[in-house]
């Protein structure tokens, strides 16, 4: 018996094409950034408010996860960016080949910013890199403040959690200060933004957030060209 | 759950150390995984059977190894495992440490017989 040793990632195919993908966003200059809730956090919402209040200058395009149904897609496409839908067909997460797919005839250099909504899930999607620059994650008050502690996997994945619907809490029993703790001990450095899609409180720290992502990355980029 | 997925992707790789050793009888496979990799082992052992059964891998066994989340200490350099999300040095009272693993989904090894 001969035990000889491997040292690879299981999804090292993945890998192989996230990074791939990392590299053209670079180059291109786009900030790509991956979109991950359970469902009805209001990926979607959070995606319709931001398109809305987006200025035209601001060069974005989305690319929208589901297992079924086009339904996201059509509520985006009103906001005159380019949209296209990504139909799983029964996988619950997207993975790189999928973006690498999605992303066929759109010129990178015409983009500024990639969002990536991925399949409403907070497991599988935190296994499959996509070639992003950040993971956003997303918990609304119609949840349990619990969910970090449930679902470590991807709050310690991402770099920013938004916390949706904080228009509800006079309604719900969700302590959104047990929710930060719990976010913290999971991430300790992790950014949280509270935003309520319906009203559009916390947007002016979420666009600030954008603006800030957007500069330090073109300037990683310019360095890197440099 | 995604361990299907998983499992074949772990089939995939056994695939191709196999076309780099012809000829080798395969006998068990390894895998780390860390606690925040989000994946549940029984499920992934499960998925995996289901896939090698009444195929040549059948009697291949996979063995998985968990990793806890770890910690490095900036102060006095020390890595210790994080139990109960205290993140505080155990050996220095270091608050500030910075995560040095956990989020492992690796093949570790093979075992194999050559021919």
């Amino acid at each position: 018996m001969n035990r000889v040793p491997v040292e690879k990632k299981v999804l090292n195919e993945n890998q192989i094409l996230a990074e791939k993908l990392r590299a053209r966003f670079h180059e291109n200059n786009v900030l790509c950034l991956n979109l991950i809730s359970s469902p009805g956090a209001g990926k979607t919402s959070l995606l319709e408010r931001t398109l809305e209040s987006m200025d035209h200058l601001t060069r974005v395009a989305v690319l929208t996860g589901d297992i079924q149904t086009e339904n996201d897609a059509d509520r985006l496409k009103r906001f005159g960016f380019p949209v296209r839908q990504i139909t799983t067909g029964g996988t619950c997460h997207l993975d790189a080949r999928m973006i690498e797919k999605g992303l066929e005839g759109w010129p990178l250099v015409d983009l500024d910013i990639l969002f990536i909504e991925n399949v409403g899930n907070l497991v599988c999607p935190s296994s499959y890199d996509l070639g992003e620059e950040a993971k956003i994650v997303v918990l609304s008050t119609a949840e349990g403040e619990d969910k970090p502690l449930k679902y470590p996997s991807i709050f310690f994945k991402s770099e920013l959690m938004i916390l949706n619907k904080v228009d509800l809490l006079p309604y719900v029993k969700f302590d959104p200060e047990q929710a930060r703790q719990n976010a913290r001990r999971v991430h300790p450095e992790m950014e949280i933004i509270e935003v309520s899609c319906t009203t559009g409180v916390g947007f002016d720290r979420w666009f600030e957030w954008l603006n800030r992502r957007w500069t330090a990355h073109g300037l990683e980029t310019v360095e890197q060209a440099g | 759950m995604h361990e299907l997925s998983i499992a074949m992707s772990v089939i995939e790789s056994l695939k191709s150390e196999a076309q780099r050793r012809p000829g080798a009888r395969f006998t068990k496979i390894g895998l780390r995984i860390g606690e925040l990799a989000g994946i549940d082992a029984d499920a992934l052992t499960f998925g995996f059977e289901a896939l090698v059964k009444e195929t040549e891998w059948q009697s291949i066994a996979l063995e998985i190894e968990s990793v806890p989340r770890r910690q490095r200490c900036p102060r006095c350099n020390l890595t210790f495992a994080v139990k109960d999300y205290e993140f505080t040095c155990p050996n220095c009272g270091e608050l500030e440490t910075a995560c040095a693993g956990g989020d492992e989904l690796d093949i570790a090894y093979v075992e194999l017989e050559e021919a």
